[in-house]
């Protein structure tokens, strides 16, 4: 069974991000892999042990994500496609999706395509699917269980929807993003890391997937981002006084009439 | 000049940084409060190939440098005292002899079994008579056919009573000073050989410590390590890389300290502003912050020299003397900026400060260790 598993770098989740001029400073930012990818590369992981097979990583980033995209070939990826030239950074969900498909279908037969329910940083959730749109491909998101029948090209995925959970079967190849909970990644072994340096680190202009500058990156962006504004300043929080049962009752109250989140 | 970590040695950091985050630090005051040995921390790390990280393939190691290996042990001990010091000393005291004087059939016997973590392995130096002045072993190995036979106690031995195997030195030849020492390969659970019970420690509870004594315990005559006579520099060898990685341990907890007390002082109120405000607080924690810069530095420095193959012995000393004293000093002011809760076994600063004090002990004390530098400092007088 082979695999594709599309990985990117993002800012770590604990990283304080500031905005100066209308974008965000990038100096000083710790880069990881994004966790959800981490969950989709565990789950190729899985099904290539029972299954062999092949799991290749493709990320879209510049050179800087090398350090993100080692760790998942740590993890056990067997290669990797960096699509690293400058074109295509900087593109929205649309111009990424795209390039991500150009570069896949270069790569042979495979049997699933793995990407993260959405990337921590943008949080657009909309790349994986508009790879199965553009590559004609079924797809699943959000999946928090995943079932693969080989022999039988087919895959059963549970995913979470609002208040319950659907149960949908569907023909491989396919695209299934994951989300968390769908299992539990590994940390690469020391053996992995050093085994990971060694392992095919294949970087790919424009012309290796047969795109044009203007497809790609910001110039083939249906989107333009026009302004980038850190969250407003959280309030402090309020103190609510008396007797437990009492307090208890007012606290929902609030959550409910003035929060509105009950 | 470069001061970069490599491609590798980041990955390394990275990778057990998360995984002591997530794995190790969870458990880390439950190890603690009920003095019981991590197994599972153990296990954990064996199977991410750590226990045998800076030594070669062929004997089941991940090929490793030493630097990665004291980054190992620093993020290790970031996390959990009691598991870096059970990591550290199978590492370096434990594998570390048998590799680097051992014959082929001794690193054979031994290596794979520790490397993977399947057996740990312990260096049994000390003994009551013999603690800073080791060389004055009173262990004695007498030859008896093809057999030695050893007699004497050892003590404050890290993991000898689990171990696979100790390396324990002793006297062949009584009457020759430090030359008449040789170290023996001793297996757990050889007859004569019986480990007391693990003695009670003020911190690193989690790592069992114990008294060996040898009541004519037999050992095949190939189980001496390398030749006789060699074993009080076979041990000085082992201590000189061993300092290195008990430095690491100091910086990993000295980090901890810091980290804490950087927290707290945030979150903590008084006259009406976060106590990080106070100028007061703030030298506090730009010593810290500085000094452990500085340990860090020299610990790498000295990890680095070993690694590309030159003398260390001096940068090693200094390494440890100063990152165990910086951990000292970092984890007493983070107990301070936590005021009375620092004193509490509510917080890890408690638990840090008890931890950290063995670093200017173990592997030679700060005295020593200031010995061993005057020595190569002025040379002979
Ligand atoms: C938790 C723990 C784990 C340990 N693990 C191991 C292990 O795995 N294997 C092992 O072999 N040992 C181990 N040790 C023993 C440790 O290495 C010794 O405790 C240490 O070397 C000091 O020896 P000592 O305790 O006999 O102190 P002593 O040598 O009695 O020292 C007492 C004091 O006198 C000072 N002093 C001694 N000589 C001089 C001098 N010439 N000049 C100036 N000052 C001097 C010392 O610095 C110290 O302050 C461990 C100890 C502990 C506490």
């Amino acid at each position: 069974m082979n695999s594709i598993v599309c990985l990117k770098e993002v800012p770590d989740t604990e990283a304080r991000i500031e905005v100066r001029d209308g974008k965000v400073v990038e100096e000083g930012i710790q880069y990881v892999v994004n966790p959800y990818d981490e969950f989709a590369l565990e789950e190729a992981l899985k099904w290539q042990e029972q299954n062999g097979g092949k799991v290749t990583l493709v990320s879209l980033g510049p050179e800087r994500a090398r350090e993100s995209i080692l760790k998942g070939l740590a993890m056990g990826a067997d290669e990797v496609y960096h699509l690293s030239a400058e074109a295509f950074q900087n593109g929205d969900s649309y111009a990424t999706a795209k390039a991500l498909a150009a570069a896949i279908s270069k790569l042979g037969e495979y049997d699933a395509i793995f990407c993260g329910r959405q990337a921590v940083d943008d949080d657009n959730a909309a790349v994986g699917i508009m790879l199965a749109e553009i590559l004609d491909l079924p797809h699943v998101s959000v999946v928090s269980r995943l079932e693969i029948d080989i022999d039988a090209k087919s895959a059963k995925a549970r995913r979470d929807i609002e208040g319950g959970q659907e149960v949908v079967e569907l023909p491989l190849p396919a695209v299934i993003t994951a989300q968390k909970g769908l299992n539990e990644p590994r940390y690469p072994s020391f053996r992995g890391i050093r085994q990971a340096r060694q392992k095919p680190f294949v970087q790919w202009g424009l012309e290796d997937v047969g795109l044009a500058a203007d497809e790609v990156g910001a110039a083939g962006s249906k989107l333009e981002i026009v302004a980038v504004l850190p969250p407003p300043e959280r309030p402090a929080g309020r103190i609510i006084e008396g007797e437990p049962d009492e307090a208890a009752r007012k606290v929902v109250h609030l959550l409910r009439d003035e929060a509105k989140v009950i | 000049m470069d001061f970069e970590l490599n491609e590798e040695q980041r990955l390394v950091r990275d990778m057990v940084r998360d995984f002591a985050e997530k794995e190790i630090a969870p458990s880390a005051a439950a190890v603690d409060k009920a003095a019981e040995f991590p197994a599972e921390n153990i296990r954990k790390m064996a199977d991410l190939g750590l226990m045998g990280l800076p030594y070669p393939e062929e004997y089941g190691g991940g090929g490793g440098d030493y630097s990665s290996y004291a980054i190992a042990v620093e993020e290790i001990a970031r996390a959990c005292g009691s598991t870096a010091l059970i990591y550290a000393a199978h590492v370096s005291l434990g594998c570390g002899p048998i590799y680097n004087f051992g014959t082929e059939q001794q690193r054979q016997t031994w290596l794979p079994r520790l490397c993977s973590g399947e057996g740990l392995g312990a260096f049994g130096l000390t003994e009551p008579e013999a603690g800073s002045d080791a060389g004055s072993t009173r262990t004695t190995a007498v030859r008896d056919g093809d057999h030695y036979v050893l007699n004497g106690s050892k003590m404050w031995i890290t993991s000898g009573a689990i171990a696979d195997v100790v390396t324990c030195t002793a006297k062949t030849d009584p009457g020759a000073g430090t030359g008449g020492i040789s170290c023996f390969l001793v297996p757990g659970g050889t007859p004569g050989f019986v480990p007391g019970k693990n003695e009670p420690k003020m911190g690193l509870k989690g790592s069992i410590t114990s008294a060996l004594s040898l009541e004519n315990c037999r050992l095949p005559a190939d189980h001496l390590l390398g030749e006789e006579g060699e074993g009080f520099k076979q041990m000085l060898i082992t201590l000189d890389a061993g300092r290195i990685s008990i430095g690491a341990m100091a910086l990993g907890l000295a980090q901890a300290a810091f980290e804490e007390a950087t927290r707290y002082s945030k979150e903590r109120v008084q006259f009406g502003e976060p106590i990080a405000k106070f100028q007061a607080i703030q030298w506090m924690i730009a010593d810290m912050a500085t000094e452990i810069d500085a340990a860090r530095l020299m610990i790498y420095r000295a990890a680095a020299m070993k690694d590309a193959g030159v003398r260390f012995t001096k940068q090693a000393a200094m390494a440890k003397l100063f990152a165990s004293e910086v951990a000292e000093r970092a984890a007493f002011k983070a107990i301070q900026i936590h005021g009375g809760y620092g004193y509490s076994q509510e917080y890890p600063v408690e638990r840090i400060y008890r931890d950290q004090r063995l670093c200017t002990i173990g592997e030679g004390t700060s005295e020593i260790q200031r010995l061993v530098i005057a020595r190569q400092v002025l040379g002979k007088l």
